[in-house]
Protein backbone atom coordinates (compact mmCIF):
# COMPACT_ATOMS: atom_id res chain seq x y z
CA UNK A 1 0.00 0.00 0.00
CA UNK A 2 1.22 3.12 -0.84
CA UNK A 3 1.38 5.44 2.35
CA UNK A 4 2.05 9.01 2.19
CA UNK A 5 2.79 9.72 5.69
CA UNK A 6 3.26 7.88 8.80
CA UNK A 7 1.76 8.95 12.46
CA UNK A 8 3.31 7.42 15.75
CA UNK A 9 0.78 7.31 18.13
CA UNK A 10 1.47 4.60 20.28
CA UNK A 11 1.30 5.18 24.17
CA UNK A 12 -1.05 7.85 23.46
CA UNK A 13 -4.12 7.96 25.58
CA UNK A 14 -7.67 8.92 24.22
CA UNK A 15 -8.43 10.81 23.17
CA UNK A 16 -5.11 12.26 22.00
CA UNK A 17 -4.27 9.19 19.05
CA UNK A 18 -7.69 10.77 17.19
CA UNK A 19 -6.75 14.23 17.82
CA UNK A 20 -3.07 13.69 16.01
CA UNK A 21 -4.94 11.91 13.19
CA UNK A 22 -6.98 14.64 12.10
CA UNK A 23 -4.18 17.23 12.42
CA UNK A 24 -2.23 15.12 10.48
CA UNK A 25 -5.28 14.58 8.08
CA UNK A 26 -5.71 18.13 7.97
CA UNK A 27 -2.07 18.67 6.15
CA UNK A 28 -3.16 15.74 3.26
CA UNK A 29 -4.30 16.37 -0.28
CA UNK A 30 -7.30 14.05 -1.17
CA UNK A 31 -6.70 10.63 -1.56
CA UNK A 32 -2.86 10.36 0.24
CA UNK A 33 -3.56 7.66 2.49
CA UNK A 34 -2.10 8.18 6.20
CA UNK A 35 -0.78 5.39 8.27
CA UNK A 36 -1.62 5.64 12.26
CA UNK A 37 -0.02 3.67 14.80
CA UNK A 38 -1.94 3.40 18.01
CA UNK A 39 -1.61 1.26 21.51
CA UNK A 40 -5.56 2.88 22.89
CA UNK A 41 -7.70 -0.01 22.62
CA UNK A 42 -10.57 1.96 22.35
CA UNK A 43 -8.75 3.46 18.90
CA UNK A 44 -10.67 0.73 16.63
CA UNK A 45 -13.96 1.92 17.42
CA UNK A 46 -12.78 5.57 17.63
CA UNK A 47 -10.52 5.57 14.29
CA UNK A 48 -13.60 3.82 12.75
CA UNK A 49 -16.75 6.05 13.83
CA UNK A 50 -14.44 9.19 13.02
CA UNK A 51 -13.18 8.17 9.69
CA UNK A 52 -16.54 7.40 8.54
CA UNK A 53 -18.13 10.73 9.70
CA UNK A 54 -15.21 12.59 8.25
CA UNK A 55 -15.71 11.31 4.96
CA UNK A 56 -12.67 9.45 5.17
CA UNK A 57 -12.20 5.64 3.97
CA UNK A 58 -10.63 3.30 6.52
CA UNK A 59 -8.40 1.58 3.82
CA UNK A 60 -7.11 -1.65 6.40
CA UNK A 61 -6.52 -2.07 9.76
CA UNK A 62 -4.41 -4.89 11.90
CA UNK A 63 -3.18 -5.51 15.12
CA UNK A 64 -0.05 -6.84 15.91
CA UNK A 65 1.67 -7.47 19.37
CA UNK A 66 -0.54 -5.13 21.13
CA UNK A 67 0.04 -2.58 18.10
CA UNK A 68 -3.06 -1.44 16.14
CA UNK A 69 -2.22 -0.12 12.48
CA UNK A 70 -4.99 1.67 10.46
CA UNK A 71 -4.38 3.16 6.60
CA UNK A 72 -6.58 5.91 6.27
CA UNK A 73 -7.34 7.54 2.67
CA UNK A 74 -8.35 11.24 2.67
CA UNK A 75 -11.86 11.79 1.35
CA UNK B 1 -15.27 29.25 33.07
CA UNK B 2 -14.37 26.18 35.52
CA UNK B 3 -13.98 22.85 35.04
CA UNK B 4 -14.33 20.80 38.09
CA UNK B 5 -14.50 17.39 38.85
CA UNK B 6 -17.00 14.59 39.68
CA UNK B 7 -16.33 11.71 41.23
CA UNK B 8 -18.42 8.09 40.95
CA UNK B 9 -19.05 8.69 44.33
CA UNK B 10 -20.67 11.99 43.96
CA UNK B 11 -22.25 11.03 40.83
CA UNK B 12 -23.71 7.84 42.69
CA UNK B 13 -25.38 10.05 45.70
CA UNK B 14 -26.93 11.79 42.57
CA UNK B 15 -28.43 8.21 41.60
CA UNK B 16 -29.07 7.83 45.29
CA UNK B 17 -30.58 11.03 45.98
CA UNK B 18 -32.76 11.17 42.92
CA UNK B 19 -31.22 14.60 41.79
CA UNK B 20 -30.79 15.89 38.59
CA UNK B 21 -27.85 15.85 36.51
CA UNK B 22 -27.42 16.33 32.60
CA UNK B 23 -24.88 13.65 31.34
CA UNK B 24 -22.74 14.69 27.85
CA UNK B 25 -21.54 11.70 26.65
CA UNK B 26 -18.75 11.99 24.24
CA UNK B 27 -18.03 8.30 23.84
CA UNK B 28 -18.71 6.34 20.45
CA UNK B 29 -23.09 6.33 19.86
CA UNK B 30 -22.15 1.91 20.08
CA UNK B 31 -20.57 2.14 23.53
CA UNK B 32 -23.36 4.93 25.08
CA UNK B 33 -26.42 3.16 23.33
CA UNK B 34 -24.76 -0.42 25.39
CA UNK B 35 -24.27 1.46 28.62
CA UNK B 36 -24.78 4.49 30.24
CA UNK B 37 -24.55 5.72 33.39
CA UNK B 38 -28.62 5.50 34.60
CA UNK B 39 -30.22 8.03 36.90
CA UNK B 40 -33.95 8.75 37.46
CA UNK B 41 -33.63 12.19 37.14
CA UNK B 42 -30.67 12.37 34.82
CA UNK B 43 -31.05 13.58 31.06
CA UNK B 44 -28.72 13.02 28.54
CA UNK B 45 -27.01 14.09 25.38
CA UNK B 46 -24.45 12.22 23.28
CA UNK B 47 -21.79 13.32 21.01
CA UNK B 48 -18.67 11.93 20.48
CA UNK B 49 -15.65 13.79 21.46
CA UNK B 50 -14.16 12.98 17.68
CA UNK B 51 -16.92 15.62 16.13
CA UNK B 52 -16.08 18.33 18.81
CA UNK B 53 -12.48 18.51 17.67
CA UNK B 54 -13.35 21.79 15.94
CA UNK B 55 -15.62 23.36 18.59
CA UNK B 56 -18.39 22.81 21.05
CA UNK B 57 -20.39 25.95 19.86
CA UNK B 58 -23.15 23.51 18.03
CA UNK B 59 -23.55 21.67 21.41
CA UNK B 60 -23.22 24.25 23.64
CA UNK B 61 -27.59 25.58 23.05
CA UNK B 62 -28.33 21.97 23.90
CA UNK B 63 -26.50 22.31 27.30
CA UNK B 64 -28.37 23.36 30.40
CA UNK B 65 -27.43 26.13 32.62
CA UNK B 66 -30.01 25.81 35.25
CA UNK B 67 -28.73 21.89 36.14
CA UNK B 68 -24.67 20.30 36.20
CA UNK B 69 -23.37 19.57 33.72
CA UNK B 70 -21.40 16.42 33.23
CA UNK B 71 -19.13 15.31 30.69
CA UNK B 72 -18.45 11.21 30.60
CA UNK B 73 -15.91 9.60 28.57
CA UNK B 74 -14.58 5.92 28.64
CA UNK B 75 -11.19 6.64 31.03
CA UNK B 76 -11.30 10.36 31.74
CA UNK B 77 -9.21 12.43 28.81
CA UNK B 78 -11.34 12.91 26.38
CA UNK B 79 -14.44 14.12 28.91
CA UNK B 80 -11.16 16.44 30.01
CA UNK B 81 -10.95 17.93 26.79
CA UNK B 82 -14.50 18.20 25.86
CA UNK B 83 -14.73 20.00 29.23
CA UNK B 84 -12.05 22.20 28.51
CA UNK B 85 -13.39 23.70 25.24
CA UNK B 86 -16.74 24.00 26.66
CA UNK B 87 -15.47 26.09 30.04
CA UNK B 88 -13.92 28.32 27.60
CA UNK B 89 -16.73 28.62 25.99
CA UNK B 90 -18.16 30.60 29.05
CA UNK B 91 -20.09 27.51 30.81
CA UNK B 92 -19.50 25.64 34.20
CA UNK B 93 -18.88 22.38 33.58
CA UNK B 94 -17.86 19.31 35.34
CA UNK B 95 -15.82 15.78 34.11
CA UNK B 96 -16.50 12.60 35.32
CA UNK B 97 -13.01 11.31 37.21
CA UNK B 98 -11.79 7.91 35.51
CA UNK B 99 -14.43 7.83 33.53
CA UNK B 100 -16.92 4.90 32.72
CA UNK B 101 -14.25 2.71 34.17
CA UNK B 102 -14.36 4.45 37.24
CA UNK B 103 -17.75 4.42 37.36
CA UNK B 104 -18.18 0.45 36.60
CA UNK B 105 -15.80 0.04 39.68
CA UNK B 106 -17.64 2.12 42.64
CA UNK B 107 -19.56 0.39 45.18
CA UNK B 108 -21.85 2.00 47.45
CA UNK B 109 -22.25 -0.22 50.97
CA UNK B 110 -25.85 0.74 52.23
CA UNK B 111 -27.82 -0.54 55.31
CA UNK B 112 -30.28 -2.81 54.59
CA UNK B 113 -32.04 -3.26 57.55
CA UNK B 114 -30.99 -4.40 61.53
CA UNK B 115 -30.45 -8.24 62.55
CA UNK B 116 -31.51 -9.86 65.63
CA UNK B 117 -29.78 -8.98 68.51
CA UNK B 118 -27.64 -5.69 67.07
CA UNK B 119 -26.78 -7.53 63.88
CA UNK B 120 -26.36 -5.49 61.03
CA UNK B 121 -27.08 -6.33 56.74
CA UNK B 122 -25.71 -3.96 54.28
CA UNK B 123 -25.51 -4.22 50.22
CA UNK B 124 -23.10 -2.84 48.48
CA UNK B 125 -24.50 -1.35 45.50
CA UNK B 126 -22.24 -1.72 42.36
CA UNK B 127 -24.37 0.98 40.10
CA UNK B 128 -22.58 1.19 37.45
CA UNK B 129 -22.81 -2.61 36.87
CA UNK B 130 -25.65 -3.66 38.40
CA UNK B 131 -23.93 -5.58 40.95
CA UNK B 132 -24.92 -6.51 44.48
CA UNK B 133 -23.03 -7.66 47.46
CA UNK B 134 -24.01 -8.38 50.85
CA UNK B 135 -21.78 -8.04 54.16
CA UNK B 136 -23.84 -9.82 57.26
CA UNK B 137 -22.10 -8.27 60.45
CA UNK B 138 -23.26 -9.37 64.17
CA UNK B 139 -20.84 -9.50 67.50
CA UNK B 140 -17.48 -8.82 65.84
CA UNK B 141 -17.99 -11.42 63.02
CA UNK B 142 -19.04 -10.90 59.31
CA UNK B 143 -19.56 -13.20 56.53
CA UNK B 144 -19.86 -12.03 52.64
CA UNK B 145 -22.03 -12.92 49.82
CA UNK B 146 -21.45 -12.11 46.08
CA UNK B 147 -18.46 -10.46 46.90
CA UNK B 148 -16.70 -8.28 43.29
CA UNK B 149 -13.05 -8.44 42.80
CA UNK B 150 -12.59 -4.91 45.02
CA UNK B 151 -11.56 -6.94 47.62
CA UNK B 152 -10.34 -4.07 49.98
CA UNK B 153 -13.82 -2.32 49.79
CA UNK B 154 -15.37 -4.90 51.85
CA UNK B 155 -11.86 -5.91 53.78
CA UNK B 156 -11.59 -1.65 54.77
CA UNK B 157 -15.59 -1.84 55.59
CA UNK B 158 -14.94 -4.93 57.83
CA UNK B 159 -12.07 -3.21 59.52
CA UNK B 160 -14.07 0.15 60.37
CA UNK B 161 -17.12 -1.97 61.66
CA UNK B 162 -14.31 -4.02 63.87
CA UNK B 163 -15.31 -7.16 62.71
CA UNK B 164 -13.72 -10.39 61.58
CA UNK B 165 -14.77 -11.68 58.11
CA UNK B 166 -15.03 -15.46 58.54
CA UNK B 167 -16.97 -17.01 55.84
CA UNK B 168 -17.15 -15.69 52.32
CA UNK B 169 -20.17 -17.23 49.65
CA UNK B 170 -20.62 -17.02 46.53
CA UNK B 171 -24.06 -18.02 45.08
CA UNK B 172 -23.11 -19.39 41.66
CA UNK B 173 -20.58 -19.20 39.67
CA UNK B 174 -20.58 -15.78 38.46
CA UNK B 175 -19.93 -14.97 34.44
CA UNK B 176 -21.02 -11.63 34.12
CA UNK B 177 -18.29 -10.10 37.20
CA UNK B 178 -15.17 -11.61 38.55
CA UNK B 179 -15.82 -12.95 41.75
CA UNK B 180 -13.21 -11.27 44.77
CA UNK B 181 -14.87 -14.18 47.58
CA UNK B 182 -11.97 -16.29 46.94
CA UNK B 183 -9.11 -13.72 47.51
CA UNK B 184 -11.07 -12.05 50.18
CA UNK B 185 -11.14 -15.77 51.72
CA UNK B 186 -7.50 -15.80 51.37
CA UNK B 187 -6.60 -12.33 53.17
CA UNK B 188 -8.33 -13.11 55.85
CA UNK B 189 -8.16 -16.96 56.58
CA UNK B 190 -12.35 -16.84 56.23
CA UNK B 191 -13.73 -20.18 54.65
CA UNK B 192 -14.59 -19.91 50.98
CA UNK B 193 -17.76 -21.91 49.86
CA UNK B 194 -18.75 -22.50 46.62
CA UNK B 195 -21.76 -24.73 45.25
CA UNK B 196 -19.93 -28.03 43.96
CA UNK B 197 -22.07 -28.26 40.94
CA UNK B 198 -20.54 -25.07 39.79
CA UNK B 199 -17.22 -25.80 40.47
CA UNK B 200 -16.33 -28.50 38.92
CA UNK B 201 -13.43 -27.39 36.86
CA UNK B 202 -12.30 -24.88 39.31
CA UNK B 203 -8.32 -25.17 40.20
CA UNK B 204 -8.57 -23.95 43.66
CA UNK B 205 -9.45 -25.33 46.92
CA UNK B 206 -12.64 -24.30 48.43
CA UNK B 207 -15.63 -25.80 51.17
CA UNK B 208 -19.19 -26.83 49.37
CA UNK B 209 -22.11 -24.80 49.32
CA UNK B 210 -24.68 -27.33 50.31
CA UNK B 211 -28.50 -27.25 50.74
CA UNK B 212 -29.40 -27.11 54.01
CA UNK B 213 -25.78 -26.00 55.10
CA UNK B 214 -25.77 -23.37 57.92
CA UNK B 215 -23.54 -21.01 59.95
CA UNK B 216 -23.49 -18.86 62.46
CA UNK B 217 -22.72 -15.35 62.84
CA UNK B 218 -21.54 -13.73 66.16
CA UNK B 219 -22.19 -15.80 69.20
CA UNK B 220 -26.15 -14.98 69.09
CA UNK B 221 -29.02 -16.22 66.64
CA UNK B 222 -28.05 -14.87 63.28
CA UNK B 223 -28.34 -18.12 61.05
CA UNK B 224 -27.31 -17.88 57.28
CA UNK B 225 -28.83 -20.59 55.44
CA UNK B 226 -28.54 -22.10 52.17
CA UNK B 227 -30.98 -23.33 49.78
CA UNK B 228 -30.50 -25.48 46.88
CA UNK B 229 -32.08 -23.12 43.91
CA UNK B 230 -30.36 -24.51 40.61
CA UNK B 231 -31.68 -22.52 37.30
CA UNK B 232 -29.33 -19.50 36.22
CA UNK B 233 -26.64 -22.72 36.52
CA UNK B 234 -27.03 -25.93 38.13
CA UNK B 235 -25.27 -24.96 41.46
CA UNK B 236 -26.99 -22.28 41.87
CA UNK B 237 -27.71 -21.54 46.08
CA UNK B 238 -29.93 -18.64 47.57
CA UNK B 239 -29.27 -17.63 51.11
CA UNK B 240 -32.00 -17.22 53.86
CA UNK B 241 -30.25 -14.67 56.61
CA UNK B 242 -31.66 -14.40 60.05
CA UNK B 243 -35.02 -15.80 58.28
CA UNK B 244 -35.95 -12.47 57.57
CA UNK B 245 -33.53 -11.60 54.39
CA UNK B 246 -33.74 -14.32 51.14
CA UNK B 247 -30.71 -13.96 49.06
CA UNK B 248 -31.44 -14.85 45.69
CA UNK B 249 -27.96 -14.75 44.12
CA UNK B 250 -28.97 -15.17 40.04
CA UNK B 251 -32.16 -16.49 40.39
CA UNK B 252 -34.78 -13.95 41.11
CA UNK B 253 -34.42 -10.43 40.71
CA UNK B 254 -36.95 -7.31 41.52
CA UNK B 255 -38.31 -6.91 38.25
CA UNK B 256 -37.07 -9.74 36.01
CA UNK B 257 -35.64 -13.51 36.74
CA UNK B 258 -32.20 -15.16 35.81
CA UNK B 259 -31.09 -16.85 32.56
CA UNK B 260 -30.18 -20.00 32.08
CA UNK B 261 -27.63 -20.03 28.99
CA UNK B 262 -24.47 -18.72 30.41
CA UNK B 263 -22.96 -21.48 31.49
CA UNK B 264 -23.78 -22.96 27.71
CA UNK B 265 -27.26 -25.08 28.75
CA UNK B 266 -29.90 -23.37 28.56
CA UNK B 267 -32.11 -25.87 27.42
CA UNK B 268 -31.13 -28.62 30.25
CA UNK B 269 -31.68 -25.72 32.85
CA UNK B 270 -34.94 -24.24 32.18
CA UNK B 271 -36.75 -26.87 33.98
CA UNK B 272 -35.09 -26.44 37.62
CA UNK B 273 -35.29 -22.37 37.27
CA UNK B 274 -39.17 -23.63 36.40
CA UNK B 275 -38.84 -25.75 39.94
CA UNK B 276 -36.91 -23.40 41.88
CA UNK B 277 -39.52 -20.14 40.91
CA UNK B 278 -42.80 -21.71 40.81
CA UNK B 279 -42.35 -24.08 43.79
CA UNK B 280 -39.34 -23.88 46.13
CA UNK B 281 -39.58 -20.76 46.40
CA UNK B 282 -43.21 -20.74 46.74
CA UNK B 283 -42.84 -22.71 50.12
CA UNK B 284 -40.71 -19.90 51.81
CA UNK B 285 -42.52 -16.99 53.78
CA UNK B 286 -43.88 -14.48 51.93
CA UNK B 287 -42.49 -11.78 54.24
CA UNK B 288 -38.88 -12.45 53.35
CA UNK B 289 -37.07 -9.62 51.74
CA UNK B 290 -35.36 -10.70 48.67
CA UNK B 291 -32.00 -9.30 48.13
CA UNK B 292 -31.01 -10.31 44.62
CA UNK B 293 -27.29 -10.02 43.15
CA UNK B 294 -28.18 -7.71 40.54
CA UNK B 295 -30.60 -5.33 39.23
CA UNK B 296 -30.78 -4.25 35.51
CA UNK B 297 -32.54 -1.35 35.49
CA UNK B 298 -32.80 1.88 37.66
CA UNK B 299 -36.78 1.78 38.33
CA UNK B 300 -35.44 -1.21 40.18
CA UNK B 301 -33.69 0.82 42.90
CA UNK B 302 -35.67 1.74 45.98
CA UNK B 303 -35.80 5.35 47.65
CA UNK B 304 -33.01 4.92 49.87
CA UNK B 305 -30.64 3.53 46.63
CA UNK B 306 -30.95 -0.37 48.48
CA UNK B 307 -32.48 -3.28 45.83
CA UNK B 308 -35.03 -5.26 47.77
CA UNK B 309 -38.60 -5.96 47.87
CA UNK B 310 -41.22 -8.98 49.63
CA UNK B 311 -40.97 -12.04 47.99
CA UNK B 312 -44.86 -12.02 48.47
CA UNK B 313 -44.96 -8.95 46.41
CA UNK B 314 -42.92 -10.19 43.87
CA UNK B 315 -45.36 -13.54 43.15
CA UNK B 316 -47.47 -10.64 42.16
CA UNK B 317 -45.54 -7.95 40.53
CA UNK B 318 -42.78 -9.87 38.62
CA UNK B 319 -43.29 -10.83 35.49
CA UNK B 320 -41.42 -13.90 35.22
CA UNK B 321 -42.78 -15.37 38.25
CA UNK B 322 -46.45 -15.26 36.71
CA UNK B 323 -46.21 -17.32 33.39
CA UNK B 324 -48.69 -19.91 33.70
CA UNK B 325 -47.65 -22.68 31.19
CA UNK B 326 -44.46 -24.31 30.92
CA UNK B 327 -44.04 -24.13 27.30
CA UNK B 328 -44.45 -20.14 27.60
CA UNK B 329 -41.79 -20.56 30.46
CA UNK B 330 -39.52 -22.49 28.44
CA UNK B 331 -40.16 -20.07 25.41
CA UNK B 332 -39.63 -16.72 27.29
CA UNK B 333 -36.32 -18.06 28.94
CA UNK B 334 -34.56 -19.49 26.05
CA UNK B 335 -35.61 -17.28 23.13
CA UNK B 336 -35.08 -13.93 22.35
CA UNK B 337 -32.37 -13.60 25.21
CA UNK B 338 -30.68 -10.27 25.68
CA UNK B 339 -27.11 -10.63 24.07
CA UNK B 340 -24.56 -12.00 26.69
CA UNK B 341 -22.46 -9.72 28.98
CA UNK B 342 -19.03 -8.92 27.47
CA UNK B 343 -16.66 -11.63 28.09
CA UNK B 344 -18.73 -14.03 30.03
CA UNK B 345 -16.95 -17.49 29.20
CA UNK B 346 -12.99 -15.34 30.39
CA UNK B 347 -15.14 -14.36 33.34
CA UNK B 348 -15.80 -17.68 34.17
CA UNK B 349 -12.43 -18.55 33.17
CA UNK B 350 -11.44 -16.63 35.67
CA UNK B 351 -13.79 -17.00 38.76
CA UNK B 352 -12.37 -20.85 37.98
CA UNK B 353 -8.70 -19.82 38.37
CA UNK B 354 -7.94 -21.37 35.24
CA UNK B 355 -6.34 -17.44 34.20
CA UNK B 356 -5.51 -14.62 36.36
CA UNK B 357 -5.68 -11.55 34.09
CA UNK B 358 -3.66 -8.24 34.84
CA UNK B 359 -5.89 -5.84 36.99
CA UNK B 360 -6.16 -3.85 33.95
CA UNK B 361 -7.26 -6.59 31.81
CA UNK B 362 -9.77 -7.80 34.46
CA UNK B 363 -11.35 -4.09 34.05
CA UNK B 364 -11.80 -4.62 30.20
CA UNK B 365 -13.49 -7.64 30.59
CA UNK B 366 -15.78 -6.30 33.02
CA UNK B 367 -17.02 -3.38 31.07
CA UNK B 368 -20.88 -3.07 30.24
CA UNK B 369 -23.84 -4.24 31.69
CA UNK B 370 -24.60 -7.29 33.33
CA UNK B 371 -27.61 -8.90 31.34
CA UNK B 372 -27.87 -12.05 33.86
CA UNK B 373 -31.58 -11.59 33.66
CA UNK B 374 -34.44 -12.04 31.49
CA UNK B 375 -37.95 -9.63 31.56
Amino acid sequence: MDVNQVLDAKGLACPMPIVRTKKAMDILESGQVLEVQATDKGALADLTAWSAAAGHTLLEHKEEADVLTFYIQKG
Amino acid sequence: MAVMKMTAAQVARKVIENKELFILDVRNKDSFEDWKIEGHSFDYLNIPYFDLLDGVDEILPKLPTDKDVLVVCAKEGSSLMVAEMVSEAGRDVFYLEGGMKSWSMYLEPIKVGDLTGGGELYQFVRLGKGCLSYMVISEGEAAIIDAVRFTEVFTNFAKEKNVDIKHVFDTHLHADHISGGRHIAEATGATYYLPPKDAEEVVFDYTPLEDGLTVNIGASQIEVGALYSPGHTIGSTSFIVDSKYLLTGDILFIDSIGRPDLAGLAADWVGDLRETLYHRYRELAEDLIVLPAHFMIIEELNEDGTVARRLGDLFIENHGLNIESDEEFRHTVTDNLPPQPNAYEQIRQVNMGKITPENDEQTEMEIGPNRCAVR
